[in-house]
């Protein structure tokens, strides 16, 4: 580009200041706008042979940076530290990611630019963004070979989960549910709908969520629909609910992971929640919410682990990717985060467990063994929707008319 | 030859330094204003101006938000900035630049931190509306997060130093004898101050202005923190965009407008005000 410039041009360049600030600009214009558009990287989906050549020469470092989301493991994080006694591998433990699609805004320029993000193993949860990182080859292709529990343990419903069949780029680190968190000493009565969100009596009380799939889903719930199956006009209809909930000033603000703490500190007296929240919130803070999945239906996700393509230490998450695939792990991750375990042996162990504990630890113990918001029944299942398939252009026309709500 | 390239190789750190981190990432930014596409296909240059439209008539509402947020909050640090610099500038004696440390001393607290404590502080039920409310001075349903007020203070509160700053620099350099002077000429305290003081003032509240009134209309953190549903800023809509919905385009093109409209209100202050020239304040 350079050797088209003006030979006229470069001469004032030492004539005139202004000449030489104005060719400055033009080769910055030009260098710029010549790049003419940024690439997109859709890659074809992993084969084993890709597998293969990825893994192949990769060795243990010793150390593991994992990038989690908050209230998912103990303050003290018991199972890492087990963990590293067992194998020698340090863990880095950060709750950093507080929705997906702006941790997705925040890895995208590096993994795109092949840079370390710092983590060499994260939990994404099924949805846009899990797909986008998967259509743009930015999630490692796992080597079941190097997973013996997960291929031993792991219940059958979650090694052929639709998002991500065959397990080729994730496995599930815990199951929740979506649904209804409550202070019963604010709201002064049991709540069992979702109409309960819209009741004029909870004024500048009720909490939802900003993040535009589960507050898409809630609305559609509200107006009769099943998210999964949803068409364009049914968000514009859902849309319309929410803003109706929105112009009565019944919603106190759009959250992210701080409902919980506004729920506990009364700011608001009932949430969308996720469902292991609230029992960490009540033990670690001692508060006593409630959650409760509408009698309309919730919405049931998966948070998978994943090992980004540019991971300093695949080997060593890959590992730690495994462990929490032992049934005694999985049953104190489960008893620690009150999540749906993605390992029915689990529930063994808990049993177990509680026989041979005594007092409130027993009761607890036995509480959560019996949980149907840890182990679901059939009929809770039943009702649970799972979040619809989106392609990158049904997306934007969803974003813009659930954030029309969450960004007024 | 020598003597004909030395302004330039003078000039060159500095034009280097322009042109790395500002000229190009603007270029880069202008270019992503103009692209059409998504982030798994990829975006391609379009010269797609609908960016512009399609993004303004969409965050109109948070866009003028912004500026009234802006203009509130700059006008509520010039009323509590002024008598703070004033004081002091005049009354501060030996102990000025302890007073200017207890000013500057918040800046050691990050100011998301700073922010959040707030939430804290005022909370529906904590620890200053909890006893007003339960002793019947305020309604049950009285609260102060979530509202315009709360962000409008927030933004007032962690703004104030860049106010306060140049107000008492220009004050500092007043001559106390143009005040005896005046007072000499039989004016009374009230006119010493309208005549002489605060006219000499004027540049620093415009420098003050100006650091302020900028950030303060861009700023997200405080809308975030201690905002509601309806007090979203441009500033947390170019952010959605950017993180959340990865379209830059329609990001980079309201950064740029936002960037217009505010260097417009500038230079039409800085004329309305008329004292000097923009440039030659901001240099001070």
């Amino acid at each position: 580009m350079m050797n088209e410039i003006n030979p006229e041009l470069l001469r004032g360049m030492t004539r005139s200041r202004r000449d030489a600030l104005r060719l400055f600009g033009l080769a910055g214009a030009g260098l710029g706008l010549a790049a003419c558009g940024v690439k997109g990287t859709k890659a074809a989906p992993a084969k084993q042979s890709d597998v293969q050549k990825y893994w192949n020469g990769k060795t243990k470092h010793g150390h593991v940076n994992f990038a989690n989301w908050p209230l998912y493991m103990d303050k003290g994080r018991t199972p890492l530290k087990q963990f590293t006694k067992e194998t020698g591998i340090s863990v880095t433990y950060r709750e950093v990611i507080q929705d997906d699609p702006s941790w997705f805004g925040k890895i995208q320029p590096q993994l795109q630019a092949n840079q370390s993000i710092g983590y060499d193993l994260m939990v994404i949860t099924n949805g846009v963004s899990f797909t986008k990182l998967t259509e743009l080859g930015y999630l490692v292709p796992l080597d079941h070979s190097r997973m013996p529990n997960f291929t031993k343990n792991a219940g059958a419903a979650y090694k052929n989960e639709s998002f991500d069949p065959d397990n080729v780029y994730s496995v599930p680190y815990q199951t929740g549910i979506t649904g209804i968190a409550y202070d019963p000493t604010k709201t002064g009565r049991e709540i069992t709908s979702l109409a309960d969100l819209w009741d004029p009596k909870f004024k500048g009380k009720v909490g939802m969520l900003s993040d535009v799939q589960e507050i898409g889903n809630f609305g559609m719930m509200a107006v009769g629909v099943n998210p999964e199956q949803s068409t364009p006009d049914d968000w514009k209809k859902a849309g319309a609910k929410l803003k109706e909930q929105r112009d009565q000033g019944i919603v106190r603000k759009y959250f992210d992971q701080d409902y919980i703490d506004a729920l506990t500190r009364g700011d608001i007296w009932l949430s969308m929640a996720y469902s292991g929240d609230i029992f960490q919130q009540n033990l670690s803070e001692g508060s006593n919410l409630k959650f409760v999945i509408p009698k309309e239906g919730g919405t049931i996700w998966t948070d998978n682990l994943t090992i980004p393509k540019t991971a300093e230490n695949p080997v060593d998450a890959i590992t730690l990717l495994d462990y929490f695939y032992r049934p005694d792990v999985a049953a104190q991750l489960a008893e620690i985060v009150s999540y749906v375990t993605p390992v029915p042996g689990a529930k063994e162990v808990l049993a177990a467990e509680a026989a041979k504990a005594t007092g409130s630890r027993k009761k607890t113990l036995q509480t959560l063994s019996d949980s149907p918001l840890i182990f679901p029944s059939d009929a809770d299942y039943a009702r649970l929707h799972h979040y619809r398939k989106m392609t990158t252009a049904e997306e934007q026309q969803y974003n813009a008319v659930f954030q029309q709500i969450t960004a007024g | 030859m020598r003597r004909r390239l030395a302004p330039y190789l003078l000039v060159l750190p500095g034009g280097l330094w322009l042109a790395i981190f500002f000229v190009l990432p603007m270029v880069v930014m202008l270019s992503f204003s103009l692209m059409q596409g998504d982030v798994v296909n990829g975006f391609q240059l379009t010269w797609h101006w609908q960016n512009y439209t399609d993004s303004l008539s969409a965050y109109d509402d948070q866009l003028i938000r912004s500026l009234v947020y802006g203009l509130l909050a700059t006008a509520a640090c010039v009323l509590l900035a002024y008598p703070a610099a004033y004081w002091i500038a005049f009354r501060g004696g030996s102990r000025k630049s302890t007073y200017l440390f207890l000013m500057l001393l918040p800046f050691f607290v990050s100011f998301v931190l700073r922010t959040f404590s707030w939430k804290f502080l005022l909370a529906d039920d904590g620890i200053v509306l909890g006893p007003l409310k339960n002793a019947g001075l305020l309604p049950q349903d009285f609260h102060v997060l979530a509202t315009g007020f709360a962000v409008v203070a927030g933004l007032t509160y962690n703004y104030l130093p860049f106010m306060v700053l140049p107000i008492y620099v220009a004050l500092e350099r007043v001559d106390p004898r143009l005040i005896e002077a005046a007072q000499d000429l039989y004016a009374g305290r009230a006119q010493a101050f309208l005549r002489v003081v605060l006219p000499l003032s004027v540049p620093g509240v415009f420098a003050g202005v100006l650091m302020t009134f900028v950030p303060v209309s861009a700023d997200y953190v405080n809308a975030t923190v201690l905002g509601g549903t309806n007090n979203t800023m441009i500033g947390n809509v170019i952010q959605n965009l950017y993180l959340v919905n990865n379209d830059y385009p329609q990001a980079a093109a309201l950064s740029f407008a936002l960037m217009a409209i505010l260097l417009i209100g500038i230079f039409a202050y800085a004329r309305a005000l008329g004292t000097e020239d923009v440039l030659e304040v901001a240099a001070r």
